[in-house]
């Protein structure tokens, strides 16, 4: 196997891994904000910021090492995207600022205020829709280079149906993973009016997840052909993400099992993210950057696997403890530690 | 002056980075001051010292979540505002920017787990020992880091042939000649700025409230280990000065308004320029010498062997003075509060000396920045020296001047707010109200 696709499989699986743990994340933001305004915070919040103080500066690390990891492997990457995206990239670096330094200003500075709340929320849904921009953009079209400029077009960008179809899907995707593992974990704190609570946020969420998810497939069809086909040509991984999606909702439905429930979410999306980035290759950028002919020096790629692999022997193992005394620890997660 | 995308791009990068340098230096240098802090605790058990480490730890949370954040926007802005800097430079450099990230994940999993796991471990050492890996990763992103600032300023471990890169040493790109004397003055200089920050704050509370017990040690470790990382700080100063004088002679002389090659060179300390002549400036004979090569008769470079185009700003002359005379000064106040301190007749804790020790603080922060602003413009028209220069590096894009003003923006906000919760934090929670929570049985100070 050639170090690109080494690269490329490394980063599409951080970059799943970061769908799932901010997801969790921002859903979460948006919940808590819900609930306040509900008058409902006093069942959930103290769940949510258990499990979110000590890992919010985690998952934000996910983000920095895709973003570190593909301009490393791929420099290309930085001309085209570094370009194009210096306004939607600048506005979601500032909604990121704000929610990660709020968050600890409320959270070990002082009570929690309503406008905190509100932009802790907001930011919650405004991220992941700035996000998704990204993988819009790679669909080809909307950044285009003349002569020896790149530019984004933002007109087409903004009336793409292409586009909006996938900020949907971003959106109720974040909040029915953050749903499902919430449920998940108010159900290992033996919070029950809490589980009652986000349980009824997964189920409510389910249904519009896959109908944003069929939908931003038509779109795809219509605006890149050979992407849409290549996908189809995994027709087998869509229907596994589909039986995932269904026995997630067989388990939270009969109530038991939130666990397995949660895991087969993540199942459910790791084989639709997998299915639509293999669908992409080579296209980095369409048809801009391929990873073959946007790829880093031979000695550099290697140096940088190899970077990987002893960074991984690394963070397992820390990122297991991290698990085991935070998500694990049946008493820290009831709030007795 | 300009204000095209080219200069807008300077501007905001700068801004961007003069603001997060402030809270990653406290990133860097704080762990290992709670670690020192909760090992003589924990050694002596002195719970005076274990409450330190547990303020500081508290404070800490707080800077770095700015430091985070801030870091995220650097990070992502050099592909943003560079783009054809990190097209070529990811090429080269692009392993110990990947490294670094390893580091801060290393860090941010120990940090969460130091801060949430407080007497919940029996034995005192397995707590102690979760801030290791958050020193060490901290102290890792910076020299990671600063590998690709001293690959910028001394590009190394490629060949370019037809311009295409021939070769790549990823190995050698990141063990560049400027590394070992930048990683060690960046280093050392982020714990004396840490250990002068806690040092201002013990002593401004002395000065406001009175001098505890807990007051009166923090004051104690903390100024004796501003003392200890000054001078270390200062060597590795003089080292650096070392570096450029043999491989940048450029930023050194144009950093010494020294226009002439010339052997037995005088230092030029402040004053003003009349053409190529300094006026009103202390002068050293010999010095410049010295400084560079440690003999008062060697030949240092003088500006005018360079074209006229290649030679950077002549201001950056005081952001290198004041930079080393904060470095003296950093010397020499903990000295005066040592010696004081040793001496049975004399007091430790008169005014003078405290505020002096309060000036620390604020003093250690401009000599950061006054350093890298030296670094940074004193490299100019270089973004890779020489092979890129800044204009060909930035942006097209006409927005940069809007996104100046966003950043502008939001680090006013961030910094403000920054201010205000560390304030409300220790206010509503002072060291001897927590200590008699924490720790019922122990006996008052002596106050
Ligand atoms: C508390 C901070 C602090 C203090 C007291 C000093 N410095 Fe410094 N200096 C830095 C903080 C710093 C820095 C922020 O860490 C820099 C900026 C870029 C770099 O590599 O380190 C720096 C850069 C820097 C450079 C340029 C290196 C380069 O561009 O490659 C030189 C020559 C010196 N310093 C020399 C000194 C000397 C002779 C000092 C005398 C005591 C001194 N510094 C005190
Ligand atoms: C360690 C890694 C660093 C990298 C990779 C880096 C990179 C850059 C880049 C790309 C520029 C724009 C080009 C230029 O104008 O020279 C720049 C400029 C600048 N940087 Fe650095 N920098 C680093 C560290 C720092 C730090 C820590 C500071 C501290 C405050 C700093 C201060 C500045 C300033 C003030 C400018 C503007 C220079 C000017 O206006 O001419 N840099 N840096
Ligand atoms: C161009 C220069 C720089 C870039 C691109 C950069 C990048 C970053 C990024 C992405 C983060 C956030 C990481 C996270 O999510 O946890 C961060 C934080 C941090 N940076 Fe920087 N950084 C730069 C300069 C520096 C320098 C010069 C130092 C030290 C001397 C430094 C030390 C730190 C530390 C210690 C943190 C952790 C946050 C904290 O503890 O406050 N950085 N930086």
């Amino acid at each position: 196997m050639s170090y690109e696709i080494i690269g490329i499989s490394v980063l599409w699986i951080f970059l799943y891994g970061y769908l799932i743990v901010a997801s969790v994340d921002f859903g979460a933001g948006f919940y808590a904000w819900y609930a306040k305004a509900t008058k409902k915070d006093h069942i959930i919040n103290q769940l949510i910021s258990r499990y979110l103080s000590p890992v919010w500066e985690i998952t934000n690390v996910f983000f920095v090492f895709f973003f570190v990891g593909i301009v490393g492997f791929f420099p290309d990457t930085a001309y085209y995207y570094g370009t194009a995206l210096l306004v939607p990239g600048s506005i979601a670096l500032v909604l990121l600022a704000i929610r990660g330094s709020f968050y600890a200003f409320e959270n070990y500075g002082s009570k929690q205020s309503n406008v905190y709340m509100f932009l802790y929320g907001a930011t919650g849904l405004l991220i992941p829709a700035s996000l998704a921009v990204a993988l819009t953009l790679s669909e080809g079209g909307f950044i285009v280079e003349e002569g020896n400029s790149v530019s984004l077009r933002y007109l087409e960008l903004f009336s793409s149906p292409l586009s909006w179809s996938i900020v949907g899907l971003a959106l109720v995707s974040v909040l029915f993973i953050s749903a499902a593992f919430l449920t998940f974990y108010a159900d290992r704190a033996n919070d029950q009016p809490a589980l009652k609570l986000v349980r009824g946020y997964a189920l409510f969420w389910s249904t519009p997840t896959i109908i944003a998810a069929l939908t931003a497939f038509i779109f795809l069809s219509q605006h890149n052909e050979r992407h849409f086909d290549n996908m189809m040509d995994l027709w087998w991984m869509l229907g596994l993400s589909v039986a995932f999606f269904m026995a997630a909702m067989l388990l939270l439905y009969s109530g038991k099992n939130y666990g397995l429930a949660f895991f087969f979410v993540m199942l459910q999306f790791f084989f639709a993210f997998f299915a639509y980035g293999i669908g992409h290759y080579p296209y980095i950028l369409d048809p801009y950057i391929t990873i073959h002919n946007s790829s880093t020096h031979e000695s550099m790629g290697l140096a940088l696997v190899i970077a990987f692999i002893g960074g991984l022997v690394l963070l397992i193992p820390s990122l297991v403890l991290v698990f085991k005394l935070f998500l694990f620890d049946a008493d820290y997660v009831k709030g007795k530690k | 002056m300009e204000f095209d995308t080219v200069m807008m791009s300077r501007l905001l990068t700068g801004m961007t980075l003069a603001f997060h340098i402030i809270f990653a230096t406290i990133g860097v240098g704080v762990p290992l001051m709670i670690a020192i802090a909760e090992f003589i605790g924990i050694r002596r058990k002195d719970p005076h010292y274990l409450m330190m480490a547990r303020r500081w730890a508290r404070g800490f949370i707080i800077t770095v979540a700015i430091g985070v954040v801030t870091g995220t926007a650097i990070g992502l802005q050099l592909s943003l505002v560079w783009p054809n800097f990190m097209q070529l430079a990811g090429n080269v450099i692009a392993l110990p920017l990947f490294m670094e990230v390893f580091a801060f994940f290393f860090e941010a999993i120990f940090l969460g787990i130091y801060l949430y796991t407080w007497d919940r471990f029996k034995n005192p050492y397995t707590h102690w020992a979760l801030n290791i890996p958050v020193v060490l990763g901290a102290g890792m992103s910076a020299v990671f880091i600063t590998t690709v600032n001293g690959f910028m300023n001394q590009p190394e471990g490629f060949a370019i042939e037809n311009g295409q890169f021939a070769a790549v040493n990823p190995i050698a790109a990141m063990l560049n000649t400027a590394t070992p004397t930048k990683v060690f003055h960046v280093l050392s200089s982020a714990y004396l700025t840490a250990a002068a920050l806690l040092a201002a704050i013990t002593a401004f509370f002395i000065l406001k409230k009175k001098a505890t017990d807990y007051h009166k040690k923090a004051l104690k470790m903390t100024v004796t280990l501003v003392f200890i990382f000054g001078v270390l700080t200062a060597l590795a100063g003089d080292l650096s000065a070392k570096f450029l004088a043999e491989h940048q002679p450029e930023k050194l002389a144009a950093g010494e308004w020294h226009f002439e090659t010339e052997e037995n060179a005088d230092l030029v300390l402040f004053g003003w320029l009349d053409g190529e002549e300094p006026q009103g400036a202390i002068r050293i004979p010999g010095a410049l010498s010295f400084l560079a090569f440690g003999d008062f008769n060697a030949e240092v470079i003088g500006l005018e062997e360079f074209p006229e185009e290649e030679i950077p700003p002549l201001w950056i002359h005081y952001m290198f003075d004041l930079m080393v005379t904060i470095g003296g000064a950093l010397v020499i106040i903990p000295l005066l509060y040592l010696i004081v301190s040793r001496v049975k007749k004399w007091n430790e804790y008169n005014k003078g000396l405290l505020w002096m020790i309060v000036a620390t603080g604020p003093l250690a922060f401009l000599a950061i920045e006054f350093g890298w602003f030296y670094a940074e413009v004193g490299r100019q028209p270089w973004i890779l020296r020489g092979y890129m220069t800044v204009e060909e590096a930035a942006t097209t894009s006409p927005y940069i001047g809007l996104m100046f003003f966003l950043f502008m923006a939001l680090y006013i906000v961030l910094g403000t707010l920054c201010v205000v919760t560390l304030r409300k934090l220790f206010r509503d929670n002072p060291a001897e109200l927590e200590l008699e929570k924490h720790y019922p049985n122990l006996e008052k100070g002596d106050d």
